[in-house]
């Protein structure tokens, strides 16, 4: 048994550390897609403009309008942190390497980022700007919708692994990955999970065509910088959700580690988050909350109730 | 261990509804009862409940709560509301309510350590416990909670038919 300090440590740096390299990342990747170099003068195939992004996040004026509630306006930013991490605490990552075993693991998760909507609302609301008003709006109809299929996705897994621990749920993958049986919760939750990080094609909270920039239109200096990194995070902790829902976590032939087995997959996940963004058009708001409600929401409960059903079959 | 951990989050659950009350601007008084349901939760987990713990936190601080927020964020209250509240929260109004209140309180904390018991072990309820429970000796009542949701939907559909809809205004006189 590792000392639980050292995975709590391990985490915290392995995950702050992809989030901030993420930034060069998906420029590449993007630039990759779109036919150009992307940054590549600051280092070795530009890794340094990371540094340069951060060092620039810093010597920022941190500008707080005169007009915008004080305590809520620096606190929105750190709510999207805390709950993106936070919920990383239930995620295994090996086996035994996981911070907190909980045996409502899956339910921590949908816990912490239900309050994920909190930073936008409070960020877009506090701001005291129209367009970030908007935005705000935009972002709690969003995610409040998409969250609720997105838990229902879930619970074809649940049903079919009989347990909401995540280690269990790997374990219970051995035989066959649920992307094969789950196939279609497996399709609502990926749309969800995009949702839920408001990356593109559903970042209609930001929308920078529409709305300067949405909920956080305000923001500068560390503040929108603690928003980036925590969109990226939450990039990141959708992956390794995809990967240990649906992917089999850590399972993998045995000439690699388990961890890299879930570090492989869950960057192939992050590359797919990118791709999104170089190559999908955004849907209007009223298309997203239609298409929502009116295709994912029956096509979740069908899903659960024929797994269940299934299962019944099966078991009898 | 548990005992100190139970003593923060209620204190802590007190104290923020306390000041659900006394804060005039309505979103500080949302955000307030908001930390007061987290609070709430982490009691339920101490004490052997952590399906109704998460439960609490999806339910009422992520989505009941938000859709508070998000309505008073589009009533637009500013400076105006504040001080509206400001002048009907008078001591004069509070005191005699709070006063009373204090009496029961009292009586309460009295009535509590008369018949003062440790408790006895903490006995852990696994979510599949819960449901069972549930859809067991209980399903009566699971499925009249359904009929009054689905009544509310209904309504809620209703309430927000719309008559026929226009993408945009150069095309109402087509349709109609």
């Amino acid at each position: 048994m590792i000392n639980i300090w050292w995975i709590i440590g391990g985490v915290l740096f392995a995950l702050l550390n992809t989030a901030a390299g993420l930034i060069w990342v998906e420029r590449r990747m993007l630039a990759l897609w779109q036919d150009r170099y992307g940054p590549n003068r600051a280092g070795p195939f530009g890794l340094l403009v990371v540094l340069a992004d951060t060092i620039k996040l810093f010597f920022k004026e941190d500008w707080i309008p005169p007009f915008a509630d004080k305590v809520v306006f620096v606190f929105a930013p750190g709510v999207v942190m805390l709950s993106v991490l936070m919920s990383f605490v239930v995620m295994p990552f090996a086996p035994g390497i996981v911070v907190a075993d909980l045996n409502i693991g899956l339910l921590f998760f949908l816990a912490m980022s239900s309050l994920g909507v909190y930073s936008v609302v409070l960020g877009g609301w506090a701001s005291n700007n129209k367009y970030a008003l908007l935005g705000a709006m935009r972002g709690a109809s969003q995610m409040i919708s998409y969250e609720v299929f997105m838990g229902l996705a879930l619970m074809g897994v649940v049903v079919l692994s009989g347990s909401f621990n995540l280690a269990e749920i790997v374990e219970a993958q051995r035989k066959v990955w649920f992307i094969i049986p789950q196939f279609i919760g497996f399709l609502i939750f990926l749309v969800a999970g995009v949702a839920e990080t408001h990356r593109l094609p559903f970042d209609i909270p930001e929308a920078e065509s529409e709305l300067v920039a949405g909920f956080h239109s305000e923001y500068s200096g560390m503040k929108f910088g603690m928003f980036f990194i925590g969109e990226y995070l939450g990039v990141t902790l959708i992956s390794g959700m995809l990967v240990t829902l649906y992917f089999g976590g850590w399972l993998g032939p045995a000439f690699l580690p388990p961890v890299l087995w879930f570090v492989i997959k869950t960057f192939a996940f992050i590359m797919l988050f990118i791709l999104f963004r170089a190559s999908m058009p955004r849907p209007r708001y009223d298309q997203l909350m239609e298409y929502g409600w009116k295709v994912l929401f029956p096509l979740s409960i069908l899903n659960l109730m024929v797994t269940a059903a299934i299962k019944l079959w099966l078991n009898s | 261990m548990i005992g100190t951990a139970f003593y923060i989050a209620a204190l802590i659950a007190v104290l923020s509804t306390v000041m659900v009350i006394t804060r005039y601007n309505i979103m500080h008084a949302l955000l307030y009862l908001v930390v007061s349901l987290l609070a709430v939760a982490v009691v339920l987990y101490l004490y052997g409940a952590p399906f109704m713990a998460t439960l609490e936190v999806i339910v009422y601080a992520g989505a009941i709560m938000v859709l508070l927020i998000f309505f008073v964020m589009m009533l637009n209250l500013g400076k105006e509301s504040a001080a509206q509240e400001k002048l009907w929260l008078k001591p004069r109004i509070w005191i005699f309510p709070s006063l009373l209140c204090i009496i029961l309180l009292g009586e309460l904390v009295f009535l509590v350590l008369q018949n003062r018991q440790p408790v006895s072990g903490v006995q852990v309820v696994n979510p599949k416990e819960v449901g069972i429970a549930l859809f067991g000796p209980y399903i009566l009542a699971v499925e009249l909670t359904g009929m009054l949701l689905m009544a509310g939907i209904v309504g809620a559909y209703h309430l927000g038919r719309q008559k026929e809809k226009t993408l945009h205004r150069f095309l109402e006189n087509n349709q109609s």
